[in-house]
């Protein structure tokens, strides 16, 4: 029913020229090909990009387990999105406030939606709304599968597949929500959106709130067997380089693709990915270098991660200088978070979910609004708010998040901790969950 | 006959051989090996974390000899294998018995 009529509605339009004229917005097909593009690149970041970035820093008997869980997470998580993920977040209903702040509604399984259907970019340009919704499912996708990292080698995959509904639809969705959201005449905007936060592809929807989200599971989950005595060295770090890699190309599509259009702010947030990502991979070496140890494959793509994050909130509110140093310093306080402080508190984070993902996107959220000023040649505006203001704005962001993503995790955890339980038994994570959990070896 | 059996540091293994084959031994058997000794391990470090290993790679070489050529070749790799730094290595010498090769059924030294 719905195919007959989009193909019949160009028909009519040329029939009646007149009608055409007052006809809904069509999409630009250079921008639609571009955010399907940009879909499919973040597709990329997860499988395999993230797979084998987080695979390669395994041992190797927990290999399997790490890509089954992510790409098994990752699936469930779109199958909840188009069912309710997509309304509390993005949904056509907008509530009046304060409801509409936290959630929108209306678009449960996608309803009221067909291919005709348009979304708002940051300008009079449309794209189709079932890109938009798909680009946005592979954000929910990716973030909760990065969680997965701090939790790694130990969690129970049936604990994992309990969580991630629950986790998306009381922590993701609200965030993205207060975030994202903006109501326009039809009613509230996000709560972070009306303070007029800047996060141009996700620092906080994404990184801090993956980043905190991980850090309480594994605080939940409790520490490896072993850990931090016995030695767990990462089993491949050539997977990790490759994920890397996969990982910074796909980076492209999240953040040149949160422009939403193919246009020059989205060929900021392109050349802001490259800078401030190389400048992060080699200050981390550096580092390394200044404090007596060699510079490491493994420093080396710690500190492209390290950029990524950081430039996230910044792709398109940034100047390619502001980038640089954002990178830098992101690859600085990572590097003290995940060799100095992790140590001493002495939390499992096995993969540095939070050391790189939450501490980097702490320093890009806060970072934009330095980096955003016209003084670093970021774009803001005549119009924009004052540094001060910008700079508050942004931390309230990264509080509310830190809140929002820590409470609702460590409910979410707590549930499944005293229902089905979140760890493997001890046996089980001595001899590897791939053969305890999926009956299988990565290498034979 | 003398079974010859030397652990060398690995970059040292071709120039061993070719010193061996120089002064016709015609076979030897080699295998990667970790262990330590005097030179104990190396450190690795992953973000920050270290681990130091108490093993360290190394090449072990098997060589069947008889006693006349014995010393020669004990004398051959301890020179060739040398760098004058801990962690060069140890030989080994032992007596053999018998050797006996498979396909003509040759025993003693002409098996060799």
């Amino acid at each position: 029913m719905i195919k007959i009529l989009a193909l019949a509605a160009p028909a009519l339009a040329a029939a009646q020229p007149a009608l055409a004229a007052a006809a809904a917005p069509v999409p630009n097909p250079g921008n639609n090909a571009w955010m399907m593009t940009s879909t499919v690149l973040v597709m990329l970041m997860i499988l395999p990009g993230l797979a084998l970035f987080y695979g390669g820093l395994t041992r190797s008997k927990n290999m399997l387990s790490m890509l089954t869980q992510i790409g098994a997470t990752a699936s469930l998580a779109m199958i909840i999105w188009v069912m309710w993920g997509f309304s509390l977040a993005f949904g056509d209903t907008a509530y009046p406030a304060p409801i509409g702040n936290y959630i929108a509604g209306g678009s449960y399984f996608l309803n009221g939606t067909d291919a005709s259907s348009t979304a708002a970019t940051f300008t009079e340009e449309v794209i189709s709304k079932y890109v938009f919704i798909s680009f946005q499912m592979t954000f929910a996708a990716i973030t909760s599968a990065l969680i997965l990292g701090a939790t790694a080698e130990r969690m129970k995959f049936s604990a994992v597949m309990m969580f991630v509904p629950i986790w998306l639809t009381i922590v993701y969705f609200p965030i993205a929500h207060m975030v994202w959201f903006d109501g326009g005449d039809a009613g509230a905007s996000g709560l972070l959106f009306e303070d007029g936060a800047l996060d141009f592809a996700g620092g906080t929807v994404v990184h801090i709130n993956a980043g905190v989200s991980g850090l309480v599971l594994a605080y939940l989950v409790g520490k490896r067997r072993g850990w931090p005595q016995e030695p767990m060295p990462p089993h491949s770090l050539v997977m990790t380089m490759i994920g890397t890699g996969l990982l910074w190309v796909g980076w492209f599509g999240f953040n040149a693709g949160s422009a939403l259009e193919a246009d020059g702010s989205a060929g900021l947030a392109m050349i802001n990915t490259f800078v401030a990502t190389a400048a992060g991979g080699l200050a981390w070496m550096v580092i390394e270098k200044m404090l007596g140890h060699k510079g490491s494959a493994l420093g080396f793509c710690s500190g492209v991660i390290s950029g990524l994050v950081a430039v996230t909130p910044a792709a398109g509110n940034s100047g390619p200088f502001g980038a640089i140093l954002l990178g830098i310093i992101s690859s600085a306080v990572c590097y003290y978070f995940v060799a100095t402080v992790k140590a001493k508190l002495g939390y499992d984070d096995a993969l540095d979910a939070f050391g790189i993902h939450g501490v980097g996107g702490i320093v890009g959220a806060i970072g934009t609004a330095v980096v955003y000023q016209s003084f670093l040649g970021g774009p803001a505006g005549e119009d924009a708010m004052g540094f001060g203001a910008q700079l508050w704005v942004q931390v309230f962001s990264v509080l509310v998040t830190i809140g929002w993503a820590g409470i609702g995790t460590f409910a979410t955890g707590m549930l499944i901790k005293i229902t089905i339980g979140l760890r493997v038994h001890e046996e089980d994570e001595v001899n590897g969950l791939d053969i305890a959990e999926h009956g299988e070896r990565a290498y034979n | 006959m003398k079974f010859i059996i030397a652990v060398i540091k690995p970059f040292k293994l071709d120039e061993v051989r070719e010193a061996l084959s120089n002064i016709g031994i015609a076979g030897m058997t080699v295998s990667e090996v970790k262990g330590f000794g005097r030179q104990k391990g190396q450190t690795e470090i992953y973000r920050g974390a270290e681990y130091s290993t108490n093993m360290l790679p190394k090449v072990k070489l098997e060589i069947a000899a008889s006693d006349d050529v014995a010393e020669k070749v004990v004398e051959t790799i301890q020179q060739t294998a040398n760098t004058e730094a801990i962690g060069d290595g140890k030989i080994f010498v032992l007596d053999l018995a018998s050797a006996t090769r498979i396909r003509t059924g040759e025993s003693g030294e002409t098996a060799l």
